[in-house]
């Protein structure tokens, strides 16, 4: 039994949809990630799920309770929901301490200073009780905010950009901090970004959204070796269109040979593209005169290695050399496509 | 995207307050447009086109006078390094505190046939009556428009300014660049780019002298403001009255479409957040001297000289100036002042907290009726809130005279009138100042007090209001002040035998005794000098 069950939600805003058909199902104590481009639904799709929005149709439950179908609809604040904010909303007026016990309801006081002090400790702030927001770090603001959204034990904690203002040399840190104390507190989460790395390193499966509708949800490998659709390939990584045939389940004919897949495939005979993501492409020095040979555009140092630009099918693509050889720009090169599992898309 | 709350309560509640206050305006506008009167007929046959040109002239001349004074000081300041700039440029906001009837006073004390200005003069020349020579009378409509010039420029002077150095600083740098002498591109980047900043400057200067009832009264010339309150006072005719109001509506419309009009096509153009202290002409020699002088001169007539003659009677007739009476009246319009900001304070709350949980389709509008009382001068307000108190009135003692009760004019006789119009005049201020503070509150901090569980009052009360203690603070002393300072509505509907210092120090200007009340005049200035410390900080905020 799902934890949030989210079937052929939608919203229309002045006359256009928003979402549609959307449906979403999170575990109990499951981290999942709502991810696309900008636009394509995601923060609206979190509002509706905190209630701040309300859903044209479309069924959802929270816990076994529903919280909207065609004939309910329950007010945000009877929701029990914990949320995380871009710009963490803190109440600037509020110590860090009070912040924490905003949301602490039907307890004693001694109860609620125990309860913070719990959530000081759980994320690290202990000598920050006192302080106020401004007095902190910007990643100290965010652990206090995901202190008060875990304090009054919600059921389901929404997390809207959380790590987007802050720097990068610390967030991949944090994210591994606030993965923690969900873990730690054993709440289900949604989280919401536009940064496929940050989905990746925080959540247990992803949910990759695209014109309003879920594309395709899964585990971060499933869905970055098996993308069900062109949109989902594309989000999650680079990589260049081939026409293909497939010859057999496990060959598929392209103008750069044939690429050997690790998966069968059931689309025997028919004609379509396959998605080549660079790191299953590598260069190698070719004869002078060789018709197929193409000559490197130019080249860059990524720091362990180079990294060359190439045209492949018209596209430009930057992969590496085989064997992380060195090789020189307008030098003649052979494209080898590794065998790997195969993303064929038919016409 | 606001939060959703439960807002038919609140909803309720706002367009309530929305329609209370343009309830005034509505009657007046029914008024003013039914049947006919009898005075008001007396008067459009003889005098009121006399009337409507003389409004008309003053608001044009004020106008004239103000961009011949403010356009080239607020290029200077903007501009310009020459010494003093820097004092100046806050200086010359000065003269916004001086309510024109002091003005007016003093000069006609220092300029007429007794005044120290022609014994002067005579002296000098040996002259011995008025047939001996000319000089200018300054109680004409003439003198009017420069006084109340004198002491609105600085609206304009403030709005050109600002634009000068947000707008148009850098496109003035870059036509520096590009060759441009100061006089050309003054006139073809600045003045092009700052047409809009002019226009709403010149609009709202008008405005205030199309209000302003107490220098022509006391220069004796007729508009449509004086002929509002004598047909009131002297016909006790408040048809006529909310007739000749109508007028005055239709040239307050007229006013805000030519605004509306030469706006049109106009782009928003961005401001630029990089504007620092730096000039980008520095003077030498007479024209630094002349541009020093300059603003030394406008600055010492319209506040300077003034304010020195105020405390020269306030010195020299301590002490009779130092009597009870300023302390009573002082502490009758505290009263008035305190309860006004209060209530305009709570009722802007209530709309803008609508306006912000609201998912209506048009939030605004409650706020903006409440708001329109602002632009109605004071004369016209007095007389439309009037118009639906009376009413009132008679209804309620209609009513209760079967049961043997009699409540008189316990409305429209009563402080319950003018506090009502003060509130409706000064609504729109506390409602600006809160609403820039409840729109700097992160719209995130409202969801995430509704996603702990707490309803819309928990939220306003444990979030908002702490939030907006400054705001609040703010609005309150803006609405405070300019309740002290309110005249020719206090006039109209204050109670039998109620003064406030305003209507006190204007009664012993009527009666050329402000020698006598100097002490209350001097203290309205300085009450009048608060809002411009806000005006000063905000700007140097917005530059720093």
């Amino acid at each position: 039994m799902s934890h949030l069950i989210i079937k052929d939600l939608a919203y229309q805003y002045n006359g256009t949809k928003v979402l549609s058909e959307l449906t979403l199902n999170v575990k109990q104590d499951e981290i999942v990630c709502l991810l696309g481009a900008s636009g394509c639904g995601k923060t609206t799709t979190l509002k509706a799920i905190a209630g701040i929005l309300q859903p044209s149709q479309g069924y959802m439950s929270i816990d076994s309770q529903v919280v909207n179908d065609n004939h309910h609809f329950i007010a945000p604040e009877k929701r029990n929901i914990g949320m995380m904010f871009q710009d963490y909303a803190l109440f600037p007026h509020l110590t860090v301490s009070d912040n924490i016990a905003f949301g602490l309801s039907n307890m004693s006081k001694a109860q609620k200073r125990e309860r913070v002090s719990e959530m000081l400790r759980l994320v690290k702030l202990d000598g920050c009780a006192k302080r106020y927001p401004h007095q902190l770090s910007g990643g100290q603001q965010q652990r206090v905010a995901i202190a008060r959204a875990l304090a009054y034990k919600p059921s389901l904690l929404l997390l809207d950009e959380p790590f987007s203002n802050i720097d990068t040399q610390v967030r991949f840190e944090l994210i591994a901090d606030i993965r923690r104390i969900i873990k730690d507190q054993q709440v289900s989460a949604v989280f919401v970004t536009h940064s496929k790395e940050e989905a990746f390193a925080f959540a247990d499966t992803l949910a990759v959204m695209h014109g309003g509708k879920i594309a395709q949800q899964g585990t971060p490998e499933q869905l970055f070796s098996q993308p069900n659709s062109k949109e989902v390939a594309e989000f999650l990584g680079t990589g260049i269109y081939l026409t293909a045939k497939v010859l057999t389940p496990t060959e598929y004919e392209t103008t750069y040979g044939v690429i050997h897949s690790l998966t069968e495939s059931k689309h025997q005979g028919q004609h379509g593209v396959v998605y080549v993501r660079p790191h299953h492409i590598k260069l190698c020095e070719a004869e002078h005169g060789d018709v197929s040979s193409q000559a490197i555009l130019n080249r860059r140092f990524i720091g362990t290695r180079y990294v060359y630009k190439v045209r492949i099918a018209g596209q430009e693509l930057e992969v590496a050399a085989e064997n992380d050889r060195v090789l020189a720009v307008e030098q003649p090169v052979k494209i080898k496509i590794m065998p790997h599992t195969v993303n064929f898309f038919e016409d | 995207m606001h939060v959703k709350f439960s807002l038919s309560r609140w909803q309720l509640i706002a367009w309530f307050i929305g329609l209370l206050l343009v309830t005034p305006l509505g009657f007046l506008l029914v008024e003013s447009l039914q049947g006919g009167s009898d005075v008001f007929q007396h008067l459009f046959d003889t005098v009121l086109w006399d009337y409507t040109r003389n409004t008309l002239f003053l608001i044009a001349g004020v106008g004239l006078l103000s961009c011949l004074i403010a356009l080239p000081l607020a290029w200077l300041t903007a501009y310009c390094e020459f010494p003093g700039r820097k004092q100046f440029e806050w200086a010359l906001m000065l003269p916004l505190a001086m309510p024109t009837y002091l003005i007016a006073y003093v000069y006609t004390d220092l300029l007429d046939y007794a005044g120290p200005v022609q014994i002067a003069l005579r002296d000098w020349f040996g002259w011995q009556s008025p047939d001996d020579y000319w000089f200018f009378d300054i109680r004409t409509l003439t003198g009017a428009i420069v006084m109340i010039a004198l002491v609105l420029y600085p609206y304009l002077y403030l709005i050109f300014k600002t634009a000068l150095r947000e707008q148009s600083f850098k496109l003035v740098q870059a036509s520096q660049l590009m060759g441009l002498s100061p006089l050309q591109s003054f006139l073809r980047v600045s003045l092009p780019l700052g047409r809009g900043a002019i226009v709403a400057g010149i609009t709202l200067i008008s405005m205030e002298a199309m209000a302003d009832f107490a220098t022509v009264n006391y220069f004796a010339v007729s508009t449509l403001t004086t002929a509002v309150y004598d047909t009131w006072l002297g016909y006790y005719s408040l048809t006529a009255a909310a007739k000749i109001s109508g007028i005055m509506l239709l040239i307050l419309f007229l006013t805000l479409m030519l605004e509306r009009y030469s706006r049109r096509n106009q782009a928003v153009y961005e401001r630029q957040s990089s504007v620092n202290s730096a000039t980008l002409y520095s003077l030498k020699g007479s024209a630094a001297w002349g541009a020093t002088i300059a603003c030394s001169l406008t600055l010492l007539l319209a506040f300077l000289l003034p304010v020195a003659v105020l405390v020269k009677y306030a010195i020299v007739y301590a002490e009779d100036a130092w009597n009870g009476a300023f302390f009573n009246y002082a502490w009758q319009s505290l009263k008035v002042a305190v309860v006004v900001s209060l209530a305009t304070i709570i009722l802007s709350l209530c709309v803008l907290f609508y306006q912000r949980i609201s998912k209506d389709r048009y939030p605004l509008i409650p706020g903006r009726l409440a708001s329109t009382g602002y632009a109605l001068p004071g004369t016209v307000l007095a007389i439309a809130v009037l118009l639906p108190l009376t009413q009132l009135d008679d209804l309620l003692n209609a009513w209760l005279e079967p049961h043997g009760f009699s409540l008189g004019l316990v409305l429209s006789g009563t402080l319950f009138a003018m506090v009502f119009a003060y509130i409706v005049r000064f609504y729109a201020i506390a409602h600006g100042a809160l609403e820039s503070s409840f729109l700097r509150i992160s719209p995130s901090l409202d969801m995430a007090s509704q996603s702990m569980g707490k309803g819309p009052f928990t939220t306003l009360y444990k979030v908002h209001l702490p939030l907006l203690k400054r705001g609040i603070l703010t609005a309150g002393l803006l609405v405070f002040i300019e309740c002290m300072k309110e005249l020719p509505a206090a006039l109209l509907l204050r109670p039998f035998n109620f003064e406030t210092l305003a209507t006190h120090v204007f009664q012993y200007v009527s009666d050329e005794q402000l020698e006598l009340a100097s002490i209350s005049a001097l203290f309205i200035v300085l009450v009048g000098l608060i809002p411009l410390y806000f005006v000063n900080r905000s700007m140097e905020h917005n530059h720093s």
